[in-house]
């Protein structure tokens, strides 16, 4: 009797003792590691948690060197971070449809409380990401880091910037205002292009990639409400669920080919200011011989083998305070900016008068000043080019080289800057010889279409930049110089191009020195 | 040597006749490739719509007596510019065959603002990255006696509706 009413009170005891532990078991349940104070508790803060995972455990002093990244990629990342939120906040009082577009903007704007503020966020963090986007191809390339291991990388890395303008261009369109609608027509039309060669060939009634593309793009021949919704679809379902895929493939396969690139000799003086970890020091000056098992399975260097102590760091929490600081930062840069300049917003969009200039945005450009020389050859031709090239670059350029120093050596570094002389003089050389003296129409009325997709300042450009690599493969014998050359050709020309494009072009895209000298109209 | 005969044997055994394990195996993947494709094939034409539900592409511009000859009229929203001379009617589209934007009318010259191309009065490109002349369009009459013009239809440049 007695013993049996023991036994009720100690699993009433527990009961209620379970309920008052919920809080710590529920806890343990959750994170089933202590306190990350020691070496093996960081690691297992990693490698529980799904998202810390795609990062290693432990990274190389190196990775953390500002002066190497810039930390440009974690700026890329916390950007497209900033831009989901907004995004989806924005999405609340957005109606994609062509009655109401304009109107629900507008609403957002003045009515919504915070809603302006909201737009202008989503607004700035898009520039934001293209420029560090770039940035960060930038860096990658300069510092040899797509090569070996991580060539695939790098092709994702050309994904992820494809998708990057895709996201920012369907954005463009959805406040349905005369800036989106005379952008997107014409970017609309730049995918038609291809109908500008076939129609010189006299094949389009037999085979229109271009007319296929368009009615693709806007599911229909012209702007409307299939537009819009396809391009509503477009940027609020399948880019960003393509672009959270690919950046996690991205993320995690850094971690896969080994961390971040870095050069095999690392002087110390590259690692000053860089925290430490004397504990693992002392582990591995016990046991230098040590290699983590998993290492057979990693292609490529590995961290431990014959080279005495790593220099390594838990990632926890170096390297998160580090990522956190990035994202701190980019969120400060993009509401600085939102709190003092808003974003666009013009008339609504009116398929009978067009802007005038009615410019795409910034990052589209120097592409629109290659398109107001040739449609298919500015518009398809030389991006469809440049955009091969860069993919294909780790896998023309295969030499074996130190990774992870900015320019390799002092021959790249010449080399570099003597392609920026190169380029710089022939952008500006060739817009303003075609500003005074214009193109081939301008002299021979009659001259073909077809010669004139070939020949125009667009692909003169190009031609300038091929030729100076070969030159520079022929020269130096090295096809990582040649990248170097082209690579700077191209950057450098970009910039210059957009530059000329946003500030001295003015209406019928003729040029100006300033904007105050626009005719009034 | 009899070791490596007996081998040579039996995989050209199992070359002439497939086991029963591989003929399903090729089965379904036949089977699987099959059903991808068909249904691949089924939705290739999925993202191009039937019908475009924009603007109509054929519309009516007036009577022959709203068009005395040297008379000129823009039809803003559906792009056109009409004109009569002594050959006839004749309808030109306003959208510039460079990237579409809408060419405007000054000082006897169609200017486009997105890139600077320039066509003459006949639309022939004068100026600019447009790579053809502006597009004639299909005047035509009803039978009772409206005038149409029909913009899915080009006509050679120069063809006038004669009245």
């Amino acid at each position: 009797m007695q013993s049996k009413k023991g036994k009720g009170e100690m699993g009433l005891r527990d009961y209620f003792k379970n309920i008052l532990r919920l809080p710590k078991t529920f806890l343990e349940s959750f994170v089933r590691h202590g306190k990350p104070n020691s070496d093996r508790a960081r690691s297992q803060t990693v490698m529980s948690n799904i998202f810390l995972h795609i990062h290693s455990t432990r990274i190389h002093r190196y990775t953390l060197k500002k002066t190497f990244t810039f930390g440009l990629g974690v700026i890329a990342a916390s950007s497209f971070f900033i831009l989901i939120l907004t995004g989806i906040l924005l999405m609340v009082y957005y109606k994609p449809s062509v009655d109401l577009a304009y109107d629900s903007i507008k609403d957002i704007q003045y009515v919504v409380p915070g809603g302006r503020f909201i737009r202008n966020v989503h607004r700035w963090a898009t520039n934001v990401m293209i420029v560090s986007v770039i940035l960060h191809m930038v860096r990658v390339f300069y510092t040899a880091a797509y090569k070996e291991t991580r060539s695939f990388n790098w092709l994702m890395g050309m994904v992820l910037f494809i998708l990057t303008l895709g996201l920012s261009f369907t954005g463009y369109l959805l406040p349905w205002d005369q800036l989106a609608y005379w952008a997107v027509t014409i970017c609309s039309n730049i995918a038609a292009s291809p109908r500008e060669l076939t129609d010189a060939l006299g094949l389009t009634p037999y085979f229109d990639p271009g007319g296929f593309m368009k009615v693709l793009l806007l599911g229909s021949e012209e702007i409307g409400q299939d537009a819009l919704t396809r391009f509503f679809w477009l940027h609020c379902i399948v880019l960003p669920f393509l672009m959270i895929m690919i950046l996690s493939v991205h993320v995690w396969r850094v971690r896969k080919d080994g961390g971040l690139a870095r050069p095999d000799n690392i002087k110390e003086k590259d690692l000053q200011g860089i925290e430490e970890d004397g504990n693992t020091r002392n582990v591995f000056e016990n046991a230098p011989q040590k290699t983590y098992g998993l290492m057979c399975l990693v292609r490529g260097k590995t961290p431990a083998v014959g080279r005495g102590p790593e220099n390594t760091i838990p990632s926890w929490p170096t390297l998160f305070i580090a990522e956190f600081a990035l994202f701190m930062l980019t969120f400060a840069i993009v509401c600085t900016l939102a709190y003092f300049f808003d974003a666009p917003l013009k008339e609504l969009a009116n398929a009978a008068v067009p802007e005038n200039p009615a410019k795409a945005p910034w990052y589209f450009l120097g592409l629109q000043e290659l398109v107001s020389y040739s449609a298919f050859m500015g518009g398809v031709g030389i991006p469809t080019i440049a955009i091969l090239g860069l993919a294909l670059i780790p896998y023309l350029d295969r030499e074996k080289q130190t990774l992870g120093r900015w320019f390799d050596n002092r021959t790249g570094r010449k080399v570099a800057r003597e392609s920026l002389v190169y380029s710089a003089g022939v952008t500006i050389a060739l817009l303003a010889f075609t500003v005074k003296f214009g193109w081939l129409r301008n002299w021979f009325p009659d001259i073909p279409q077809l010669v004139i997709i070939f020949i125009n300042p667009g692909t003169v450009l190009v031609s300038f930049f091929v030729f100076w690599s070969f030159r520079c493969l022929y020269k130096f014998d090295s096809t990582r110089i040649s990248a170097i050359a082209l690579f700077t050709c191209f950057i450098v020309s970009f910039i210059i191009l957009t530059y000329f494009a946003t500030y001295h072009r003015g209406p019928n895209w003729d040029f100006y020195w300033l904007k105050s000298q626009w005719p009034i109209h | 040597m009899s070791n490596v005969d007996a081998v040579k044997g039996t995989s050209a055994y199992e070359v002439e006749s497939m086991s029963r394990r591989d003929f399903l195996t090729t089965v379904v993947y036949g089977a699987v490739g099959a059903a991808l494709s068909f249904v691949l094939f089924g939705l290739l034409r999925f993202p191009k719509p039937a019908l475009f539900p924009d603007i109509p592409k054929i519309f009516k511009i007036g009577r022959v007596e709203d068009f005395p000859v040297g008379a000129e009229k823009i039809f803003e929203d559906k792009k056109v510019i009409v004109r009569r001379d002594a050959g006839g009617l004749f309808a030109i589209s306003l959208i510039c065959t460079h990237l579409g934007c809408i060419v405007s009318k000054h000082a006897g010259l169609f200017e486009c603002p997105c890139h600077g191309s320039k066509f003459d009065e006949n639309g022939k490109v004068k100026i600019g990255p447009a790579p053809k002349a502006l597009e004639w369009l299909k005047v035509s009459q009803l039978p009772d006696g409206k005038l149409i013009v029909d913009t899915m239809r080009k006509v050679p440049i120069g063809t006038r509706y004669a009245i």
